[in-house]
């Protein structure tokens, strides 16, 4: 589904290069996790693929189904299918998180040359979504992610998921910031959606969400490169004793 | 001396290519103001209160030609709104295509018989905005008008008023001075819309009884090359309210001034603008805010969306006299520019004779947020649409301070139209 090959990124203002030659493949239906140290290149990695502006691909190709990711716009990008839970979420005072929400749905379903969702289907849907994240009315309402808790963005960005309905899901520490309970209705969230037609990259430091989201295979980043992958135990190393072990075995 | 004998020498010009009303129940008023006018002169450049904007081609003794919109097959602006169409044709009313005056309790400054009401009030507000700063433009205006609509609101009007300015002659130069008062306790809704013609000044004098509830929405017409200076002057009683909001799109030249006096305790007076321009855009708002009763609020709300070299200029003062305690004064105005050509001159001005105040104002410049935009794009929103976006959502603020939601929608959705008319 999702294919990285050899990816090389710096950054386009100076020459720091960060990401330096990334392999890295998802397949539909199965749940990838990338855990790695500080400043590893995970959250480039998802902008990069997501299409933000400031980074300049020096080699490499990331293709979605088959399709040219980085030739894309970022607005192409999603309508493909591919969507980014940002680390940190964007405030954007002044647009009802309800009306962005819509403007998004919409775009994405003309984009596919589909009809757009009627006010009251919307509604009805994004009501029962909302719900189940714990999100109400109020805050449906409010502009987009201004005056929300960490935690509230965080749920917000899996209900744009839940709506958007994408078939390449990357979450960038969604965790981050959660309380237990909000993270075990996020990964609900997730979980929901699991599905033969859908990948999923989900970035963590930590076990506990992997604990509740169960990942088919685990990637160690470290440097700019996929250090190591193996299953699910390998996050458990991780938990048990740091990065330490891992990157003095590989490099 | 030189520089004062070229602004008289500027109103007698000015004048000489007038033809001035004669008589009426009126003549005293406009008598006086041409008085003022003479001993002050027309504004020029030079003027400390005329430091961003060029007044030249609003003195001028001809105007400069402006060629017609064409809005396409646009619905007009208020279509849905239940409202008493009030139509004007280059500044001269059309009773043809409007509806019936009278019904809406409308009259008109043209109309010889004494109108006793407005007897007492045309010019007068004017006159008192001539002080602490001269605005010869709307003295201009009281002695030159022939025509306006004077409104005497007793209750609680049925429907708004419409007042609908179309411009068909490409060098028009209209000149409208209306009156409206509403007696305590009254309310009443005005609604303004078009060009009116190629050069346009209007002056509207507002007299706000006790307890009564004004509203305004206008949006000045977007034939590119027109020149309009507009005066509000209102005066505003015990716990009454005053709502004012303009749309500025396109317009070569506009100068909206707003005199607002506070003289009731309680009162609240909003002042509102949303202004957007592409290229040769030149919008400057003005306005004095005097708090001069107890427990006042007055708010000043200013957007400005300027790209291709438009410019934008805030002149806004809030003067709190002695005595005028607990008054909460808030002022902001805003520019977001599209590109570096554009500009934003802004002053605010805070003058405080009382201890006991809350005043705020903040005056800010700058670009779309990249951030938001990205973030938009992720979620699959095209580029034109999230900028559109997020411009509206810049001129909420300001939208914000129309109380009717179907109003408000109709503004929101002129502004889509202009912006889907800018992409680039
Ligand atoms: N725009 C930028 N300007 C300067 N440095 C940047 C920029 N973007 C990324 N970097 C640097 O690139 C490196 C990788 O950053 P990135 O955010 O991808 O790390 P990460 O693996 O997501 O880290 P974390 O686990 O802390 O979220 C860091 O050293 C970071 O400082
Ligand atoms: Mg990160």
């Amino acid at each position: 589904m999702l294919e990285i090959k050899n990816l090389h990124v710096k950054l386009e203002e100076d020459d720091k290069v960060i990401l330096k030659g990334v392999n890295l493949t998802v397949e539909a239906g199965k749940v990838h996790a990338i855990m790695g140290p500080n400043g590893s290149g995970k959250s480039t990695l998802s902008y990069v693929l997501s299409g933000r502006d400031g980074y300049e691909v020096t080699d490499g190709s990331a293709a979605l189904d088959g399709a040219e990711l980085l030739e894309m716009e970022p607005e192409e990008r999603a309508a493909a299918g591919l969507f980014l839970a940002f680390q940190y979420p964007v405030e954007i005072p002044g647009v009802g998180n309800m009306t962005f929400l819509r403007t998004a749905v919409n775009a994405q379903r003309k984009s596919r040359g589909e009809e757009e969702m009627s006010a009251g289907e919307f509604l009805k849907v994004v009501r029962e979504k909302a719900k189940s994240l714990k999100i109400d009315a109020e805050m449906m309402k409010r502009p987009v992610n201004v005056g929300f808790s960490g935690g509230e963005k965080k749920r917000n960005e899996i209900l744009q998921m839940a709506m958007l309905e994408p078939k390449m899901c990357i979450l960038d520490e969604t965790d981050s910031g959660l309380d237990v309970d909000a993270m075990k209705l996020v990964a609900e969230g997730v979980n929901a959606l699991r599905s033969e037609g859908r990948g999923f990259l989900v970035i963590t430091h930590y076990q506990r969400l992997l604990d509740h989201i169960k990942p088919d295979v685990v990637h160690i980043m470290a440097d700019g490169r996929i250090v190591k992958t193996g299953g699910p135990e390998l996050a458990l190393e991780v938990e048990n004793n740091g990065y330490a072990g891992i990157l003095s075995e590989v490099l | 001396m030189a520089l004062a004998q070229a602004k008289l020498d500027a109103a007698e010009a000015r004048l000489a290519a007038l033809e001035l009303p004669m008589g009426g129940w009126s003549a005293a008023a406009r008598a006086d103001a041409l008085a003022r006018l003479r001993a002050m002169g027309l504004p020029g450049k030079r003027d400390e209160y005329w430091r961003y904007t060029d007044p030249a081609t609003l003195t001028s003794a001809m105007p400069s030609g402006a060629a017609l919109f064409d809005a396409g097959d646009e619905a007009p602006l208020f279509d849905g709104i239940d409202r008493v169409k009030l139509v004007f044709v280059d500044g001269v009313f059309d009773a043809a295509q409007s509806d019936d005056p009278a019904a809406a309790g409308v009259e008109f400054l043209s109309v010889v018989k004494d109108i006793h009401w407005a007897q007492g009030l045309y010019g007068v507000l004017e006159s008192r905005g001539q002080t602490p700063v001269e605005r010869p433009l709307a003295a201009l205006n009281t002695a030159a008008a022939r025509d306006g609509v004077l409104i005497h609101v007793t209750g609680r009007a049925a429907k708004p008023v419409n007042l609908i300015y179309l411009h068909q002659n490409e060098t028009s130069d209209a000149i409208l001075h209306h009156v409206i008062k509403l007696d305590a306790g009254a309310e009443f809704t005005l609604l303004e819309n078009g060009p009116a013609a190629a050069r346009f000044n209007q002056v509207l004098e507002v007299e706000i009884g006790d307890g009564a509830r004004f509203h305004h929405i206008r949006a000045q017409g977007r034939d590119h090359e027109r020149r309009t200076v507009t005066h509000i002057f209102t005066r505003l009683g015990a716990e009454s309210l005053f709502k004012s909001f303009t749309l500025t799109a396109n317009g070569v030249l506009t100068r909206n001034e707003a005199v607002i006096e506070l003289t009731g305790d309680d009162a609240k007076a909003h002042v509102a603008g949303a202004a957007v321009g592409d290229g040769d855009f030149h919008h400057d708002d003005t306005v004095f805010v005097t708090h001069a009763a107890l427990r006042c609020e007055s708010r000043q709300v200013f957007k400005k969306v300027l790209k291709n070299g438009a410019v934008g200029v805030f002149q806004g003062k809030i003067l709190v006299k002695q005595g005028a305690q607990k008054t909460d004064g808030y002022q902001i105005s805003q520019s977001l520019l599209l590109d570096e050509a554009s500009q934003f001159l802004a002053k605010p001005e805070l003058e405080i004779y009382a201890d006991d105040v809350k005043c705020s104002h903040g005056s800010t410049s700058g670009a779309i947020d990249e951030t938001a935009l990205y973030y938009l794009r992720s979620r699959g929103v095209p580029l034109r649409q999230a900028q559109s976006l997020l411009v509206l959502a810049f001129l909420a603020e300001a939208i914000a301070e129309i109380e009717d939601e179907a109003i408000a929608e109709d503004i929101r959705l002129r502004l889509e139209n202009w912006l889907a008319r800018h992409e680039s």
